[in-house]
């Protein structure tokens, strides 16, 4: 099997006539778990978009084990990637169970309804993010991060190889912004599912991913481990702030406290 | 695990479908019963299993059985139509008119009944024509490297208003011979008979049953274009799809009963508000209470002031609007 899952060439990217990205190349390793970090603007959440082919790139491609995810059957690609983007406006009143039966729909033709397995992976997914007693509760009805748990139990009913998650803990409490967190560290961990995520917080970045990859100014800063990004000083530049680098007392990792905006 | 409410249950949604067919054979009987003409169930039962010799029997098969068909078929095209329309437009407010199939099938039907009345048999496939060159103007309209749903809306809007604003200067221009168009404009399923039921059945079954096959796509759909696509659904093929889906449903009842409203949008927010919006459940059950109310609303029209028969559109409109807001109230 190829080392790399997903890589991104030469993408130039944009809404109408503002071009966010420009030449992005990114190759994302099998297991691993990446934050796309930056800036306000700075095109994030566009190069997930793009990445998970929510948004057409204006040139360069997106290549998922090496074929182009622009030009290949959705449903195929929807059995490798599953997606959690941000902007879940739907006020839908589907039970838990219902929406997690949804991420078996890449897996079954049209014509045939659950078999065997589609039912024991709905019934593994929902457990293994804590869905169980609330299953049958409907979506509109539960609370933040509950409705977070049951969109990651939808995307690992797709049993993705990879899985994509733009901002997973906007709008979330500390509490569950870490449940989310390790949710998603354990899943990556134990499940083999590789990782790709924006954030906004860079503690949370930098505790939980193996690589950090920097965005700014429509281009790839640098790619690095959380150790290398914080303690060379690119995200104090970056982010125009000051920052202390403190180092967190139980493991020694280096916590990035910012104190003030950069003069 | 949390007990989950009666109304959630599987039990509860089969009981309200068993209710509403019950309603759809009830409203069926009692569309051929009553009338002028006295009839019993035993004249219906007879009929139907082929003999068409006595008055009675006559009555029956040529004026209120293939009425009481086309009454259904009707409803269940735009029940449908509209229930779909809601999905795919995200706009709880969505129905045949939004995607001017209202409008089309207006101006070109009023256009045949009222300047050239010598070809009034045409106006079935005219109005069809005009609906379905409608539907394709505004998507032409609100296509710009994609589909997006508030743009169909508004482009929908805007050229209702213009194909309306046709309708009133055919109307103004020749105002001595307005009647005709305005039982189309209204609605009517009067003197209508097995020729129109050729016309819009194969349509209702078709639509049935692709609805019911595809209702997942828009189950998974209306979760937002980013998730749907996300989970492998063709967004772009799925929406183009199910709206010319509805814009055939639509296109077909109104080409045969003029321009009859509310049943698009009442019946698909009846059901939303009993069953949930799962398309799976909500498909079946909207079919069958539209059939029901276009059946005895048309009973109620054709009954209540005899001999003289109000347009259905308007018994839909008394009848539906309130119950409607009952529903809203609840």
């Amino acid at each position: 099997m190829e080392k790399t899952i997903l890589s991104v060439r030469n993408l130039c990217a944009g809404y109408k006539n503002y071009r966010i990205l420009d030449g992005i190349n990114l190759d994302i390793e099998r297991g691993k778990i990446y934050s796309i970090i930056g800036p306000n603007g700075c095109g994030k959440t566009t190069l997930i978009r793009a990445m998970s082919r929510n948004l057409r790139p204006e040139s360069g491609e997106v290549l998922l084990d090496g074929k182009d995810i622009f030009r290949t059957n959705t449903k195929l690609v929807a059995q490798k990637m599953a997606v959690l983007c941000q902007n879940d406006t739907s006020m839908s009143d589907i039970t838990v169970k219902t929406l997690v039966e949804y991420g078996r729909y890449a897996h079954k033709k049209w014509w045939a309804g659950s078999d065997g397995d589609d039912k024991s992976i709905v019934e593994w997914a929902i457990e293994r993010t804590g869905m169980t007693k609330l299953q049958n509760r409907k979506i509109n009805a539960l609370s933040g991060g509950e409705r977070q748990r049951a969109r990651i139990a939808m995307a690992i009913a797709q049993k993705p190889e990879i899985m994509l998650l733009d901002e997973p803990t906007t709008y979330l409490d500390i509490a569950h912004q870490l449940e989310i967190m390790e949710l998603v560290a354990a899943l990556s961990r134990e499940e083999r599912i590789t990782v790709v995520m924006v954030l906004h917080d860079m503690n949370h970045a930098a505790r939980y991913s193996d690589k950090l990859v920097l965005v700014n100014n429509s281009k790839i800063h640098t790619i690095g481990t959380p150790n290398e990004l914080i303690e060379n000083g690119e995200l104090e530049n970056v982010f125009c702030v000051e920052a202390e680098i403190l180092s967190d007392t139980e493991d020694n990792s280096p916590v990035f406290y910012a104190k003030r905006k950069k003069q | 695990m949390e007990k989950t409410a009666f109304r959630e249950t599987t039990s509860f949604k089969v009981i309200v479908l068993v209710v509403l067919a019950a309603a759809v054979v009830f409203a069926f009987i009692l569309g051929n019963v009553v009338g002028t003409m006295d009839i019993s169930v035993s004249d219906i039962v007879n009929t139907i299993s082929g003999d068409h010799t006595g008055t009675n029997n006559k009555v029956i098969w040529n004026i209120r059985l293939p009425r009481m068909i086309l009454a259904a078929l009707v409803g269940i095209n735009l029940a449908l139509s509209g229930s779909i329309l809601q999905g795919v437009m995200k706009n709880p407010l969505a129905d045949p008119s939004i995607i001017g199939i209202s409008s089309g099938a207006g101006l070109f039907g009023i256009l045949i009944l009222v300047v050239f009345p010598q070809w009034q048999n045409l106006v079935p496939i005219v109005a069809f024509a005009g609906a379905m060159l409608a539907a394709v103007i505004i998507y032409l309209l609100a296509w710009k490297g994609g589909i997006d749903p508030t743009r169909i809306v508004l482009s929908g809007v805007a050229v209702s208003e213009l194909f309306g604003a046709g309708i009133s200067a055919i109307l103004v221009f020749y105002s001595d011979r307005v009647h005709g168009a305005l039982t189309f404009m209204n609605g009517s399923l009067s003197s209508r008979s097995w020729g129109e039921v050729r016309t819009i059945l194969p349509y209702t079954i078709a639509g049935l049953l692709l609805a019911l096959i595809f209702a997942d796509k828009l189950n998974i759909l209306v979760l937002g274009d980013d998730t749907a696509r996300g989970l492998g659904l063709n967004v772009e093929l799925t929406r183009l799809g199910f709206t010319a889906l509805a814009a055939l449903l639509a296109a077909s009842a109104v080409s045969v009963v003029g321009l009859l409203g509310f049943v698009g949008l009442i019946v698909p927010h009846s059901i939303r508000l009993i069953l949930g919006n799962n398309y799976k459940i909500m498909f079946p059950a909207t079919a069958l209470l539209g059939a029901a109310l276009v059946m005895l609303s048309d009973t109620f029209a054709r009954t209540v002031l005899s001999p003289t028969e109000i347009p259905v559109g308007i018994v839909m409109a008394v009848l539906g609007v309130p119950f409607f807001l009952y529903l809203l109230r609840k």
